[in-house]
């Protein structure tokens, strides 16, 4: 589903992010980034999205070389892969049912469609009550499960979150991070940036460990020990 | 694709709003620029038109040698008739010559001084013939030809001052296009601005748009709407202003030169803005294209 051969990435500023990254991750897997400051956890994720350009090495999603991807192609690769951030990134002068319901309405998904799937994914990510709520109020948690939501609206097959819990509390951490595992159960691939030793030790996944733009170890059930 | 559209036209509209400021300025200036157009484009269209007008009516005048009979003047009329580039003529002998002076200049008909010169016509070598155009560019070809004819002695053409009234309208013409020009690149840039000022208020709105999966065609959409509805703006109000004060100007000129009457005949309303109106709007419009297009392409990119 996502394989990286051989990437480096080097920014124009000469700082060089990622060293020689190859790893390979399956349809349907629940997987853990982590790594230091500055490791390039962010950087893998702007090159997943084709935001940014390897300096050398490919990348495949789904079998697909995305280096060779035309440019006309790039959003329809995008909207397989929906994205989370740690500052959820919801549109501040809509409310939530319009946050989630933008996502489709870019994607040109017919008004009854939309209709039909705002509330379902809403549910899903228990905010059916909150339809009409603008992001400010709302808590931490509930905006990031709304920008779940979001992301996953339009049944990408692929989900890539960055530290989708840097800032929430331990409570509202480890709700999402349940909502994550069930949306893996449920088929989605999921990729996770974290700093949470205490998530990823509870939750026993597959954890590949950044150093230095390297991969410093690829554990199944791995425990994450920040040095 | 219907749902895709209004909502980038109601995006559009809405970014219009947001920006008075640079919007207004904008509309400002597509409106000066289209104004001026438009007034340079009334004023050489209605020169063009009314040289045409006078230079068709002038025609030339052509003199003969006194050895020249009528008859062989009626031959060369002939001759001449049968030129592409003439429309019809018109022989007036001497002795006409000397009534149509009479009843010009002493309609009254003081016959006392006049009696006595009917015999000895003062006018006797003035027999001439009126040539009419039916193609008033090709006038200097005409005289070529005429001026090569034996017993020709002279030739009166009003060409010297329509050429000189051609180059004024000429001018003109040059004049505005320069400065529309200047006003249309002030107008780009300034759409631009206004364009640019709505991607950075919409950034984190453009980029979370590219993250899920937006078309450039999507992203954009809005703001060449933006620039466009700028551009049609400009270019509807200088056409009502001009619209109003064409008939308004042509009433007022004249009724106060009422000497010139016969010298300024205005083009209709109807044939004027007939090409004013399509020209104005699709100049506005490409303005307003250009300015956010040309942005957007440097600035919002998938
Ligand atoms: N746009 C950029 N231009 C130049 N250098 C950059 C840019 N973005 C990141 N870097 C550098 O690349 C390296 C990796 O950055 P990256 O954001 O991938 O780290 P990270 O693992 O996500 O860190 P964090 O855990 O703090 O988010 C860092 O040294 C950073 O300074
Ligand atoms: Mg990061």
């Amino acid at each position: 589903m996502i394989v990286l051969d051989n990437v480096c990435k080097t920014y124009s500023t000469g700082v060089s992010a990622l060293n020689g990254i190859s790893l390979r991750i399956r349809k349907g897997e629940f997987v853990f980034i982590v790594g230091s400051s500055g490791s390039g956890k962010t950087t893998l994720f702007k090159l997943l999205l084709k935001e940014l350009e390897p300096s050398s090495g490919r990348i495949y999603i789904n079998n697909k070389n995305i280096g060779r991807l035309r440019r006309r192609k790039i959003p329809k690769m995008r909207r397989g892969i929906g994205v989370v951030f740690q500052d959820f990134r919801l549109l501040k002068d809509r409310n939530i049912y319009e946050n989630i319901a933008f996502a489709q309405r870019v994607v040109g998904k017919p008004a009854k469609v939309i209709k039909e799937t705002v509330p379902q994914m809403l549910a899903l990510v228990g905010l059916a009550d909150k339809a009409e709520a603008f992001p400010k109020e709302l808590s931490g948690g509930e905006q990031q499960r709304a920008s779940l939501a979001r992301a996953l609206v339009n049944n990408p097959p692929i989900l890539l979150a960055d530290e989708p819990t840097g800032n929430l509390d331990p409570d509202n951490a480890w709700e999402i991070m349940k909502l994550l595992e069930d949306i893996n159960k449920r088929g989605t691939t999921v990729v996770v940036v974290t700093h949470n030793q205490d998530i990823v030790e509870r939750m026993q996944k597959r954890v590949i460990r950044l150093d230095k733009g390297q991969i410093v170890s690829d554990e199944k059930g791995g425990v994450a020990n920040d040095r | 694709m219907i749902g895709r559209m209004f909502f980038a036209i109601r995006q559009g509209f809405r970014n219009v709003g947001r920006n008075h400021l640079f919007s207004l300025a904008s509309i400002g200036t597509i409106t000066a620029c289209l104004f001026i157009f438009g007034i340079f484009y009334c004023i050489v269209a209605n020169f063009n038109y009314m040289i045409d007008k006078a230079q068709t009516n002038v025609g030339i005048t052509v003199f003969f040698d006194t050895s020249m009979t009528e008859e062989q003047i009626l031959q060369m009329k002939d001759a001449i008739d049968l030129r592409p580039e003439v429309e019809h003529s018109e022989y007036t002998s001497a002795d006409e010559a000397w009534e149509d002076f009479k009843e010009q200049y002493f309609p009254d008909g003081d016959e006392g001084i006049l009696a006595g010169l009917d015999n000895d016509n003062p006018l006797y070598d003035c027999a001439n013939l009126t040539v009419y155009l039916a193609d008033t560019s090709r006038q200097s070809d005409l005289i070529a030809y005429i001026e090569g004819l034996d017993g020709v002695s002279e030739i009166n053409s009003s060409g010297i001052i329509a050429d000189s009234v051609t180059d004024f309208s000429r001018l003109i013409s040059y004049v505005s296009m320069g400065i529309i020009l200047i006003l249309a690149l002030v107008a780009i840039f300034l759409i631009s601005n206004t364009v640019m000022i709505g991607i950075t208020v919409r950034k984190d709105e453009i980029a979370i748009m590219k993250y899920i999966g937006a078309t450039d065609v999507f992203v954009r959409g809005p703001f060449i709407i933006e620039g466009m509805t700028i551009g049609l703006i400009g270019s509807v109000i200088p056409v009502v202003i001009l619209r109003l004060l064409y008939t308004r100007v042509v009433d007022f000129t004249l009724t106060h030169f009422t000497i010139l009457r016969n010298v300024l005949t205005f083009m209709d309303v109807s044939d004027i803005f007939r090409i004013l109106i399509p020209v104005s709007l699709a100049a506005g419009l490409g303005i307003g294209f250009l300015g956010s297009y040309l942005t957007l392409r440097k600035h919002v990119r998938v």
